[in-house]
């Protein structure tokens, strides 16, 4: 079935300059293989629509069932040049939430938010 | 084993003072620390300083904070770490004093640290920025601040010289909490084994109600008790580098493996090489069990041999931002807000605005996530129309704010507008990042006694 990041997935943002770095929690081992196998650094990277101006890189933490996405270039130059209402880009994980998973049925008691 | 009791007092500035007064009350803690930096906190302060030579250079909630702590601190024979100091920790350690003598504190040491400011130095102890590939001479015209990123060791030898306060200029977030534990148990600046774990724990406490329940709830995915009653971490740190997460019983906020998780993750970039100035942390063998209601154990974080240089944060002035909003709801409000936007576009060729970068963005359709966001949506009932532009000169900003103006009764049928409250244009102060070799950064150390 086809379900939203937001149901197998948690995530949070971060900022170092003009990077953004978005942390994308599974909520179980079986889930993060999920996510691992359906979200690439370049499908994060598309997803975003040109809201990432530089290069995706994706590192892989199984032991804290999570992958980290640094994102250059995604914060309008930095909190302090950004024109960005969200100047730190502390709200813009949020939108990957909306990414298509395709989860097995037997995994679906593992998902959350339905 | 031997373990000791950390708990956090601030993660930012403006961070709330109430869950560090009860940290210094009913944590019994061995050691509270305050994080009150930003990335631009250095540069800020000596713009300020140059505009306003009354401004004394410190936290500028130094006396709300200390006032809230210092009692419960003394009764309990805390330690107190901090980087209120920013660009005078003296002074900062001087208003302490103070503030002790206030309370009939008579004989405690409180230790400023120094060191970290290189503006009149950084070009020549730094190459490259490696943002963008430059040189860092080519920022020679526009700097205001250069700061290096102190580790542990200042904070450490403080303790050892016996003060009970120790507040610093820059020092990285992890090493204000790190120190307590490198004094305590003996561990070496070079013994990475024990510096891995320590600073990851560091991080974990470093952004305070962040591993508490803060920057989590998510209703009905992710559900926190009490949201308006959330407390400061406490690590029960033992000296294997292991590390129990806590808080004061009786407030709200949940401390469960995802909230740490969250907290370990954020803004670590990889987190097998998570760089701070005292190691390297290795986060990815971590192993985060909850052992109890609130209570989750740390253990298993790896270290590396610490870098041979230390980060570097350069403040340049880069020009203004010139900033306003204005609204409409009901019936139609997209098509005036989109009406209200080709009218700005048309009047900021008729001012001739020169502005390097310009956006005007729709409040409640696009203007958190920009192109990302969805065009498929109905309308929204509510919509601000808010812009933006950074420009080279302050004349050139203050044309936005001028231009919202011209909108309230020359603009679209319908606009909500504000009286401006604030001043809608403000100057940029860029922060560029390099590197600097570590031995070029050396620290000192000012004991005060109340």
């Amino acid at each position: 079935m086809l379900m939203q990041l937001r149901n197998v997935a948690h995530v949070r943002s971060g900022d170092k300059g003009n990077t953004a770095c978005i942390s994308v929690i599974a909520f179980s081992p079986e889930l993060y293989e999920l996510v691992r196998e359906q979200l690439s650094a370049s499908q994060f990277k598309a997803f975003y629509k040109g809201v990432i101006a530089g290069d995706v890189t994706r590192y892989e933490a199984p032991g804290l069932t999570a992958l980290q996405f640094v994102a250059e270039g995604a914060l309008g130059g930095g909190v302090s040049r950004s024109l960005c209402l969200d100047n730190y880009g502390k709200a813009l994980c949020s939108a990957i939430l909306a990414y298509p998973i395709e989860v097995p049925e037997r995994l679906q008691n593992e998902l959350r938010g339905l | 084993m031997a373990s000791i009791r950390i708990g956090t007092a601030s993660a930012w500035w403006g961070d709330r003072i109430e869950p560090a007064k009860l940290n210094a009350e009913q944590g019994d803690l061995d050691y509270l620390c305050f994080e009150t930096m930003a990335e631009a906190t250095i540069s800020a302060a000596q713009v300020r300083k140059r505009r306003d030579p009354s401004f004394p250079g410190y936290d500028t909630y130094l006396d709300d904070r200390m006032q809230a702590v210092l009692p419960g601190c003394l009764k309990r024979g805390t330690r107190i770490v901090s980087n209120q100091g920013w660009i005078n920790p003296d002074g900062a350690a001087e208003r302490i004093v103070h503030w002790l003598r206030e309370l009939g504190a008579r004989g405690v040491k409180v230790a400023a640290v120094s060191g970290s400011l290189i503006t009149d130095r950084v070009l020549d102890q730094t190459d490259t920025i490696p943002e963008n590939g430059k040189p860092t001479a080519s920022l020679t015209d526009s700097i205001v601040s250069a700061e290096a990123y102190l580790g542990a060791e200042p904070i450490v030898a403080a303790l050892r010289d016996g003060a009970q306060i120790v507040v610093t200029t820059r020092v990285a977030d992890p090493s204000l909490f790190l120190a307590p534990m490198m004094h305590q148990f003996g561990w070496d600046p070079l013994d990475h084994a024990h510096l891995g774990p320590g600073s990851a724990i560091g991080h974990v406490l470093e952004c305070g109600a962040q591993c508490t329940g803060g920057y989590f709830a998510d209703p009905g995915i992710k559900d926190v008790p009490e949201p308006w009653n959330l407390a400061f971490p406490i690590a029960e740190v033992d000296e294997s580098g292991s590390a129990v997460i806590s808080k004061v019983a009786g407030t709200g906020g949940a401390i469960t493996a995802m909230t740490v998780k969250e907290q370990v993750l954020y803004e670590v970039h990889d987190p097998a090489n998570y760089i701070t100035p005292d190691v390297v942390v290795d986060f990815t063998t971590a192993r985060l069990d909850e052992i109890g209601p609130d209570r989750v154990r740390i253990s298993g974080v790896s270290g590396k041999p610490r870098t041979l240089t230390l980060k570097v944060s350069i403040g340049c002035t880069e020009g203004f931002i010139g900033e306003d909003m204005f609204f409409y709801a009901g019936p139609g409000a997209l098509g005036r807000a989109k009406l209200a936007r080709r009218i700005l576009e048309e009047r900021f060729k008729i001012v001739g605005l020169k502005a390097e970068d310009i956006r005007i963005d729709f409040i409640g359709v696009n203007a958190i996530h920009g192109a990302a966001s969805p065009t498929d949506r109905e309308e929204p009932y509510e919509v601000a129309v808010r812009v933006a532009a950074r420009t080279l000169t302050r004349e050139e900003a203050n044309k936005i704010g001028r231009e919202v103006d011209g909108m309230a009764i020359s603009g679209v049928g319908m606009t909500g507008k504000r009286v401006p409250h604030q001043d809608r244009t403000r100057e940029v102060i860029g922060v560029w990042s390099s590197l600097t070799p570590r031995a070029k950064v050396p620290w000192s150390i000012n004991m005060y006694e109340s």
